[in-house]
């Protein structure tokens, strides 16, 4: 390359930073169209599946009386509902967000197993009124509105 | 009273800023003949002094939970520890972007105190930027996000911190990001002011330097107490999770690594004019989107903690006029800056510009990975993007990136021949081929980690190479601090790939009295108990973990409880060896009494923070020699100057 002139040189060099660019963001769009994972509600599970082992996201309310303990102490199985009555069965084996409870709201991060059960790796909960998964924030716009009522009375 | 004085000063600063901008241009536009030009360097150095006394009073305002002030009523505790209160200070959004212009300004008294290499005129030029991209933080301040707020009804009591960032890892955790990120505004402002006058030269390079590695150094620093923080306080056993947050420190590390090489390029060879200057204008703009991405609240995460769609209105705004300004005039300007030395691709500089350019492509792949959400909500989809595009793809341009980086130190400037280093190379290659067929025989290992842990031990012995043959007394401070970075990506490396290839998690329900194992090690439940720390009760596990039947050490993880705010938090415990972390936390009661353990057996994985200030260490080095070498020149060009004045004299 140095039995090029200058110009020539630099032209090399922005071309190949380019085609290396270029190349990268390609390449990222593919990636991400495949990997990202998607977001379902029990109802959008129900009526359009992902394919077994594809890992989504689950979201919704914790239905009351489901959440059950198995026999070996740490495997959970509870159904997340939707809004009109579908439920999807969730086991999820591992230590739940601390505010984990029946007829909050979750997100569970798995993928569908192929007996219909959600296989869960993580479940995301309200941490407290500042951090809340993005999906559940308007899930639960109202009970937050609640919340952050209650927690600055006094202030202002 | 306090907090007045607190904005009064702020106010001023601001004043100052608009001053030293004005003051700035013009003496630009008219080269220095206006008197005006004699206020820069002073407003500077000024505006640096105010500003840190504002930050002081929010400081004080803390230590004494002034509770009528709202930031502290809304963010501090009158029972919280005092180290907490003064770190709650930093936070918060408001003290936090309050730290950020304090650091700001001090950058730029500090330029305005010592910087005489650069012709006076290019100075200014700097100083005016540094001017505008100060003036857009304290409008974002004093407008959006006033610290000192009063409010007409002090509560009796303050609404605390949360806990999660009650931690030693916090108080130190944000200021070095920050401090980082300001040191790239300072390239940037450098960048700016090069372009300006268009004196885009070796000696620009050694000016802006050391700031880059400084700034590098401290968010080298960051990254790796935040990754060790995540790691021990959020419970999951993830040192990173890609989180859009972890990714926003990132980008401005890849960028001032990338500007790092390429700015010694600059100072030593002359060559890569504009790819520099770029990479300054790239560099802060990965610090501006990331202070977006956190501040605006747009992606939510732990670090989110305001959410205010105003703010990231404006930052936005800010990110415009910055980015776009400068990405204009770089423009208009770029064509016109003259063509530097030529270098033959088998060269040092061409290695060099072979990682930028991989750097560059790494940085493009997290930013898409990272906006990508934001782009499919626009048409209602929501993604989450991961470890499962992350890893393989960022793989794509690392593992090249890590075979150049092994090699290239060996190179010559200008042009060389590959065959020269023909054994240096075929060392690097049997060392990663031994591996790779050692690990894949021995264990079942993923693709990856095997090749993280191949490459890593390739590279930790490629790296001390430079100095083979060399006078070791001898061998320039910089030099040193290069082998050393080098050698601690190499360990991080392979801690990483350790972690991810030999970590062995148990998860179980015990019985008090029973006992779980992972890995080499045996766990007993010896008991659970209640315990209370000055803002929080716990459920506290007494574990008793023995290495191998060796002597039982007792952890204690807990899980906590704080009542203001009323939030739960996991503490981990941790047994720390020379090959590798136990990893403990306690989960829940099953109904039938027995406490849910989660147990990891991590080998190695201490190697990914060693390493990380080990790369943080050899920025230090080469921070030092650079200025070492440069008092030098100064104290010799110094020397010579009196020396012909006597001759002149004499004459």
């Amino acid at each position: 390359m140095s039995a090029l002139k200058p110009k020539h040189q630099r032209l090399v060099l922005v071309l190949l930073a380019l085609v290396a660019l270029v190349g990268a963001g390609l390449l990222a769009a593919y990636a991400l169209r495949s990997q990202a994972s998607y977001f379902y509600l029990p109802e959008q599970m129900l009526a359009d599946p992902p394919e077994v082992g594809q890992a989504v996201r689950l979201g919704g309310m914790v239905e009351e009386g489901s959440l059950q303990t198995a026999p070996d102490g740490i495997t959970l199985t509870f159904a997340v509902a939707g809004n009109d009555g579908s439920r999807v069965p969730v086991r999820f084996s591992g230590i739940a967000p601390d505010l984990f409870v029946e007829g909050s709201g979750v997100v569970a991060e798995g993928r569908l197993g192929a007996d219909g059960t959600f296989v869960a790796d993580n479940l995301l909960a309200k941490h407290d009124e500042n951090y809340v998964p993005r999906e559940l924030q308007e899930m639960e716009q109202h009970q937050a509105a609640k919340m952050a009522e209650e927690t600055t009375v006094g202030l202002e | 009273m306090i907090a007045e004085l607190g904005l009064a000063a702020l106010w001023l600063a601001a004043a100052l800023a608009a001053l030293q901008m004005i003051a700035g241009f013009m003496a630009v536009h008219d080269d220095g003949k206006s008197e005006l030009a004699g206020l820069i360097r002073p407003a500077a150095i000024v505006q640096g002094v105010l500003v840190t006394l504002s930050f002081g009073m929010l400081v004080w305002l803390f230590a004494i939970t002034d509770l009528s002030v709202k930031l502290v009523a809304s963010n501090s505790h009158s029972m919280k520890p005092l180290i907490f209160k003064l770190s709650g200070s930093f936070g918060n959004h408001e003290g936090s972007m309050l730290l950020w212009v304090m650091v700001m300004g001090l950058a730029g008294a500090l330029i305005a105190l010592v910087e005489r290499r650069l012709p006076e005129r290019t100075m200014n030029a700097t100083l005016a930027a540094q001017g505008v991209v100060a003036l857009g933080f304290y409008a974002f301040l004093l407008l959006s996000s006033n610290p000192f707020e009063r409010m007409p009804n002090p509560p009796a009591e303050g609404m605390g911190l949360n806990p999660l960032l009650q931690d030693i890892g916090l108080v130190f955790h944000p200021p070095t990001l920050y401090l980082g990120y300001v040191g790239l505004s300072v390239a940037f402002s450098f960048a700016v002011g090069a372009l300006l006058t268009r004196q885009v030269t070796p000696d620009f390079a050694r000016a802006m330097r050391p700031w880059v590695l400084g700034a590098w150094v401290l968010l080298t620093i960051g990254i790796t107490a935040g990754s060790y923080w995540a790691y021990y306080e959020l419970g999951w056993g993830g040192w990173w999770f890609w989180d859009p947050v972890e990714n926003a420190s990132l980008m401005p590390w890849l960028a001032a690594t990338a500007l790092l090489h390429s700015a010694s390029v600059l100072a030593s060879r002359d060559a890569l004019r504009t790819w520099t200057i770029m990479l300054g204008v790239v560099a802060f703009s990965m610090s501006m989107v990331g202070t977006f991405l956190v501040r605006s609240g747009i992606l939510t995460s732990v670090h989110a903690f305001a959410v205010d769609p105003e703010r990231g209105t404006f930052i936005l705004v800010l990110l415009g006029i910055f980015i776009g300004g400068a990405l204009l005039l770089f423009a208009m300007r770029a064509n016109t800056i003259n063509e530097g030395q030529r270098f033959a691709l088998a060269s040092r500089e061409g290695a060099l510009v072979f990682n930028n350019v991989m750097l560059s492509a790494i940085l493009a792949i997290v930013l898409l990975g990272t906006l990508y959400p934001l782009l499919t909500e626009a048409f209602d989809v929501r993604v989450s993007v991961g470890p499962p595009y992350f890893n393989p793809v960022g793989a794509i341009f690392t593992i090249p990136m890590l075979a150049v980086m092994a090699v290239g130190p060996l190179l010559r400037w200008r042009q060389d021949r590959v065959d020269r280093i023909g054994k240096e190379i075929a060392l690097f290659a049997a060392l990663v081929l031994a591996a790779l067929i050692l690990f894949s025989l021995l264990a079942e290992v993923a693709l990856l980690p095997l090749l993280g842990l191949a490459l890593g031990l390739g590279l930790a012995v490629a790296s001390l190479l430079p100095l083979r043959g060399r006078k070791l007394s001898r061998t320039p401070l910089a030099t040193w601090g290069m082998v050393a970075a080098h050698f601690g990506i190499a360990v991080t490396l392979i801690g990483m790939a350790s972690e991810s290839a030999f970590t062995e998690e148990r998860l179980a329900a015990v019985a008090e009295g029973g006992s779980a194992t992972v890995g080499p090690w045996t766990v007993v439940l010896q008991g659970v108990e209640p315990v209370a720390g000055p803002n929080w009760t716990a459920i506290e596990g007494r574990l008793a973990a023995s290495y191998n039947g060796g002597e039982a050490k007792v952890l204690t993880p807990q899980a906590r409880n704080f009542w203001a705010p009323l939030q739960q938090t996991t503490e981990s415990a941790l047994v720390t060896r020379w090959n590798g972390q136990l990893y403990a936390v306690v989960g829940d009661r099953a109904p039938d009494g027995r406490w849910q353990l989660r147990l990891w057996w991590k080998p190695f994985v201490t190697l990914i923070w060693y390493g990380g200030l080990l790369v943080a260490f050899g920025g230090v080095l080469a921070l030092i020699g650079r200025l070492l070498s440069d008092l030098r020149h100064r104290r010799l060009a110094a020397r010579i100057a009196e020396r012909r004045a006597d001759r002149e004299a004499v004459a």
